[in-house]
């Protein structure tokens, strides 16, 4: 009984992680160019609506439309991202500003909602969505099958996508020049590195994938469009880059702890364990997330950390 | 190479790009919000002539964006007051909740003392409320260096959950529990007739207390920023962390002060929910409103001056009154946010265009090998 509940918490914890693992890694790579995005969880709102309309209005078989709709919160991502790279790099607008904006822009009382109400989606069941897959008939494994071998698509693309991004940031020519960019762009820049076609790249890359983090809400997690459906999400995408010390692997294994500290409230809930109130597991992780933030800042974790120098700071040649 | 555009710092700004750019701007932001109506088939000039109409001229218009605009007075002072000193405290949202719960807690206890002192008392109760909430991501700010955007943010979801357990969740003081109806449809405590702050009505038009508590707040703040020491020292750490060390400024103690007087600031606009409007603790009303992230849109477009902050909470007052009054088919929920959003583009970016020069660069650019950086650093 106790071990089905710990499973069933883990279970659901890489379910409620995955978004985290998906726009926790597009801030990383953002960051790291040196761009600071605070508009994930627009960006992520504005990617749920999207995937949710297609996968609503196109025909054609699951397969096809449910890539159409990956598809197009990649795109919605991206261009919430290109307004904020072109605000923030181009003319140089405050970023933390900017990236307020964004989310207040594409948030909740905002264009994701207005999208939402225009194309009429709101409150629909969807028509389409990620299932399980028995990944080479494991599934029927004790623990490890339904933890590992029965996710769906968007959690395996996940779990590449954390391999990808560590061998990109530590063991490819670009991620060395990311890196350069993100710590001390003028010396990048006289190594001949354009700083700002890094920075407009990985702003986009970043904004897509909080897009896709969108997607898993609409498309895998539970197929319906409500306003403002990943509450909160995207904030703690954010501070889990800051607490993972910029590190993909180490954001991974945060991305799940928090799954489980939002995996908690519902597993008990549904099983009628009543110790505590419905309400106190709701805020959980977002009292986590204050604590996770304050114990990463303590003098013992500040030896380790691998803050970007130039996070939040514009770039410009000095010239006449 | 950083691009095709020249960006330089104007010398000096010329007086007429000042008021220009500004309507330019907000001209721009309505041009962008018309392109984007007609896009998804809603006729631009009739949706903004029935936004003019619902939130000044229609019956009781006015009064209502009265209602809308004082609770982004505070928070807008909030949010315009820490952003002075590059103190991004994002927690308004948040600290209007606790507020409205201190100041209703202080209207229950206190409900047999006279008015007006009464009323002093919910708004120093809602004020410390949220000075205490504050004063959690400031502390962590100034002690360990943690990220306030991120600390006071995650808050403002806490505090909601808080509100809603004191509700719907638990037999709270701030809970009814007299009526028999109170544990199907739980509400809180009506405060008794005492707890209403009056307002001044002429004619048809009422102008709340809040509101009128908001424009001194303001101009008391604009004294302090800019006429006294403490004032003085929030700008030289605004501008330049290192210099208000080095010149002996107690950097740590100024984040938690400054914190906390905004924390407190966004506490008077619950205390204002209470007093002036609700006379209820009601945590969806509070949550639906948004009104503390709403703040940061009016200190943003009032470029963190208190005064301007009055002016501004008026006009996005009133967009979010027609917002609600016209709410429908026809005016989705969404649009506001999204106005919001597109104003505050195009006024960000108008900002730099009348203090920097921008134009096509030059071929022939001198090969600058050093580039520089500037600006402050983000606190890890």
């Amino acid at each position: 009984m106790n071990s089905n509940i710990v499973l069933a918490v883990l279970v659901s914890a890489i379910a409620f992680g995955t978004p985290l693992v998906l726009a926790g890694l597009g801030e990383l790579l953002a960051e790291r160019s040196g761009v600071l995005n605070l508009g994930v969880e627009g960006m992520m709102l504005m990617g749920a609506v999207s995937a949710f309309c297609v996968s609503q209005k196109m025909h054609g078989s699951t397969a096809v439309v449910l890539l159409l709709a990956v598809l197009a919160a990649l795109v919605a991502g991206a261009a919430m991202a290109l307004i904020h790279a072109f605000l923030s790099i181009t003319i140089r607008v405050n970023q933390i500003v900017s990236g307020l904006a964004i989310t207040i822009f594409a948030g909740i009382i905002g264009l994701s909602s207005y999208l939402g109400q225009v194309w009429n989606i709101g409150g629909l069941a969807g028509r389409h969505q990620f299932n399980g897959i028995d990944l080479f008939g494991l599934q029927n494994l004790p623990i490890v099958g339904p933890l590992i071998f029965n996710q769906d698509a968007f959690v395996y693309a996940s779990w590449v996508l954390v391999l990808v991004v560590f061998y990109y940031l530590y063991r490819t020519r670009p991620g060395l020049y990311l890196r350069a960019v993100g710590e001390n762009p003028s010396a990048a820049d006289a190594m001949g590195i354009n700083v700002t076609a890094y920075r407009y790249a990985h702003t986009l890359v970043g904004g897509a994938l909080a897009g896709l983090g969108g997607a898993y809400f609409t498309l895998a997690l539970a197929p319906i469009w409500t306003d403002g459906l990943t509450a909160g999400v995207g904030w703690i995408a954010i501070a889990l880059v800051i607490f993972a010390f910029w590190r993909p692997d180490l954001l991974v294994l945060g991305a799940y702890l928090f799954g489980i500290f939002s995996a908690l409230g519902p597993t008990l809930q549904t099983r009628q364990i009543t110790v505590l109130p419905s309400e106190f597991y709701s805020a959980l992780p977002f009292l986590m997330t204050v604590i996770a933030l304050a114990a990463a800042s303590t003098s013992w974790a500040n030896r380790r950390v691998g803050t970007p120098t130039s996070l939040g700071i514009p770039y410009t040649r000095e010239e006449g | 190479m950083t691009g095709p555009l020249r960006i330089e710092r104007r010398l000096d700004t010329p007086k007429w790009l000042r008021l220009a750019v500004p309507l330019m701007s907000i001209l721009l932001a309505a041009i962008i919000v018309g392109i984007l109506l007609a896009a998804t088939g809603h006729n631009p000039i009739s949706t903004y002539h029935q936004m003019y109409s619902a939130s000044v001229t229609a019956d009781g218009a006015l009064t209502s964006t009265f209602v809308y605009a004082t609770p982004m007075l505070f928070t807008g002072l909030c949010a315009a007051f820490a952003f002075r000193m590059r103190t991004w405290n994002i927690g308004g949202e948040g600290q209007l909740y606790m507020g409205a719960v201190g100041a209703s807690a202080t209207g229950i206890m206190l409900g047999d003392w006279p008015r007006p002192l009464l009323i002093i008392a919910m708004v120093v109760g809602g004020a410390l409320a949220g000075m205490v909430w504050a004063c959690i991501p400031a502390l962590l700010r100034a002690y360990l260096r943690t990220n306030e955007i991120l600390t006071s943010l995650m808050l403002n979801y806490v505090a909601g959950f808080f509100m809603y357990y004191l509700i719907f969740d638990s037999s709270s003081y701030w809970r009814d529990l007299t009526t028999p109806g109170a544990t199907v449809f739980p509400t809180g405590k009506t405060l008794v007739a005492n707890a209403s702050w009056p307002g001044i009505t002429i004619g048809s038009f009422t102008l709340p207390m809040g509101f009128l508590l908001g424009i001194g707040l303001a101009v008391g703040l604009l004294v302090l920023i800019r006429s006294t020491r403490y004032g003085f020292e929030m700008r030289v750490m605004g501008d330049s962390p290192q210099a208000a060390n080095y010149s002996g400024i107690n950097t740590k103690r100024k984040i938690v002060s400054v914190m906390a007087i905004s924390g407190g600031i966004a506490g008077i606009a619950g205390s204002s929910q209470i007093g002036d409007f609700g006379h209820v603790l009601d945590p969806r009303g509070l949550q639906q409103a948004q009104y503390g992230y709403t703040g940061i849109v009016v200190a943003a477009l009032a470029l963190y001056n208190p005064l301007a902050v009055v002016l501004v909470s008026l006009l996005i007052g009133g967009l979010t009154n027609a917002g609600f009054a016209l709410e429908g088919p026809s005016f989705p929920t969404g649009l506001v946010g999204t106005m919001e959003g597109i104003i505050l583009f195009t006024v960000l970016g108008g900002e730099i265009l009348a203090r920097y020069r921008i134009g096509l660069r030059h071929r022939a650019t001198a090969p600058a090998g050093v580039g520089a950086t500037s600006g402050a650093g983000l606190p890890s």
